[in-house]
């Protein structure tokens, strides 16, 4: 469906495709969750097999704030974030993990969140949206990326941010070569790769220091 | 990716006691309704191709309290089954004393991916074979047993020519278990029949079944790798070539560990991947270097040896010159090694 958004008034695109195209998929799924969360207990210890037409009730802690949704058993963590907790800046980009856009980091670690299964999750997520400071100052990754003019269209980024954090937590980022070996994990078909690589080198040391 | 049911083991006892005992457990593996998940990289992604069907999913990380350790001793390396790539690639001791086996595992996948995968599904990472993949087509023997292979006349550049038979020319796709056939590392496993050892060189099957792929029985989980220490277990590289320079599968590979006095070969051990249908130990080019001086000719000899069987189709037979090269370029990189 190509068509030009009208003006909606506020809205944004997302909410017209949500009330459109996905129409009753994501009512129904959100309707869901919020009757579930009243019904039904945690069963954060799933321990008998979760019958098939039924969702499983689980904590998701997502940048310091825990979340019970209710999910398929089908779910992963990247559909999680983006259809059940509204947080759409990890990108589903091949959704095969060969492609690095929905990496977000669980326990401290940097994982690929599209061939995470939700249910499968018991650690604390990080995504993009976690990075900042609540009075709005930018990580020094994501400020280091617009100073060094790391992207174009941007599609890839939110996942090339997390990964380059992990990459200076992890402490790969002794040499060009070596932060292009352990970024290797993250495509960008704009091909901003040389400046990505500054990036890092301009906010590790930053990290350093913090 | 179809229905599932979900649950979680805490010990091995629990994930054998779910995976067996159903309905369709005596088939193998690779097609039985209930499966184990770790990392689950392997598994998802097979999902979404709708390649893997299962009806129930068992997570077994819990398994990771008990089998997710490293320990080294005189008598060698223990590398627990649910220890993360990254974490063995990382590890001081594996670095030192088993540098094939960290070389391996640097090499391999992505920062991701290693940080998700654990080593025990890595072993058993199915083929990256596209028919295989692609359910859109139908003749796959691995999938569907007796139904045909359609690599061998297909585009089969990607594609083995050892160990290879008419009915499946799929290459094993992993780095770590060239490491291991390579250095005669052994399996432990638990399953319903209760634990045993199983030489790595023997945890493939051939390509005689390829719906079979390992001797694993359904419900029986990998719990460990034990790699024998040895002389030549320092002076070990892992050399792979791609087609780009990183996070991309093997076009060739190899494994080589060199025990020399001076320049004669003592030991030798050198596993192949990228060409082969399963990892690939190849004793011919082990034995045409003990109790010689290694040079630039011997090893290319070693390197003819070890594809003398070869058996190229329209697409793959540049792997022979290149896979010959890699050993070259492996032993006489292992010659310069200090250790």
């Amino acid at each position: 469906m190509v068509t030009d958004i009208p003006d909606t008034g506020g809205l944004k695109r997302r909410d017209v495709l949500r009330s459109t195209t996905l129409g009753a998929a994501a009512a129904g799924a959100m309707l869901t969750t919020d009757w579930a969360a009243e019904a039904k207990p945690p069963a954060q210890d799933v321990d008998q097999a979760a019958p098939l037409d039924d969702g499983i009730t689980i904590d998701l802690v997502v940048n310091g704030r825990r979340n019970r949704v209710t999910v398929d058993t089908r779910t992963t963590l990247l559909d999680a974030l983006r259809n059940d907790l509204g947080l759409t800046g990890s990108k589903k980009g091949c959704d095969h993990g060969q492609c690095g856009a929905c990496t977000v980091q669980v326990g401290g670690k940097r994982t690929l969140s599209c061939l995470t299964l939700a249910v499968m999750v018991r650690e604390p997520v990080t995504t993009i949206e976690g990075l900042a400071a609540p009075d709005g100052t930018l990580h020094p990754m994501q400020q280091a990326f617009i100073d060094q003019d790391a992207f174009q269209c941007g599609f890839c980024t939110p996942g090339q941010i997390l990964s380059a954090i992990s990459c200076v937590d992890e402490g790969h980022v002794g040499s060009s070569d070596e932060i292009r070996e352990y970024m290797s994990g993250n495509l960008c078909r704009c091909a901003a790769y040389p400046h990505i690589v500054a990036a890092i080198e301009q906010a590790a040391p930053k990290m350093r220091k913090a | 990716m179809r229905p599932f049911a979900y649950s979680r083991a805490a010990d091995v006892r629990t994930a054998v006691g779910a995976a067996t005992g159903t309905p369709g457990h005596r088939t193998p593996p690779t097609s039985a309704p209930v499966q184990f998940i770790a990392g689950g990289t392997t598994m998802l992604d097979l999902m979404k191709l709708d390649v893997m069907r299962p009806s129930a999913l068992v997570d077994i990380n819990g398994l990771s309290t008990e089998h997710g350790s490293i320990s080294v001793d005189q008598g060698g390396l223990r590398l627990g089954a649910f220890v993360h790539m990254a974490a063995a690639a990382e590890h001081s001791d594996v670095l030192r004393d088993y540098p094939v086996i960290a070389e391996s595992l640097q090499l391999a996948a992505s920062a991701q991916l290693r940080n998700m995968a654990t080593l025990g599904g890595n072993v058993l990472q199915r083929t990256r074979c596209s028919y295989f993949r692609d359910t859109a087509w139908n003749a796959c023997n691995k999938r569907a047993p007796g139904s045909g292979c359609a690599a061998l006349e297909g585009v089969n550049r990607r594609h083995a020519l050892l160990g290879v038979s008419e009915k499946c020319i799929a290459a094993y796709p992993g780095d770590l278990a060239l490491a291991l056939v390579a250095l005669g590392a052994t399996v432990e496993t638990v399953g319903p029949g209760g634990k045993r050892i199983v030489p790595f060189e023997r945890l493939h099957t051939g390509s005689d079944m390829p719906e079979v792929e390992t001797v694993l029985l359904p419900g029986e989980v990998i719990t460990a790798f034990v790699v024998p220490a040895g002389a030549w277990t320092r002076r070990s590289t892992y050399v792979k070539v791609r087609d780009r320079q990183s996070y991309e599968f093997a076009v060739t590979s190899a494994a080589v560990a060199l025990d020399l006095d001076g320049d004669t070969v003592r030991e030798a051990r050198i596993a192949l991947g990228g060409v082969a249908y399963r990892p690939w130990r190849s004793h011919a080019a082990e034995a045409v270097l003990k109790g010689k001086s290694l040079d630039t000719s011997l090893a290319t000899r070693a390197a003819r040896a070890a594809f003398a069987d070869a058996q190229p189709r329209e697409y793959n037979r540049f792997k022979i010159d290149l896979g010959q090269r890699t050993i070259e370029r492996a032993l006489l990189q292992a010659q310069a090694m200090v250790v």
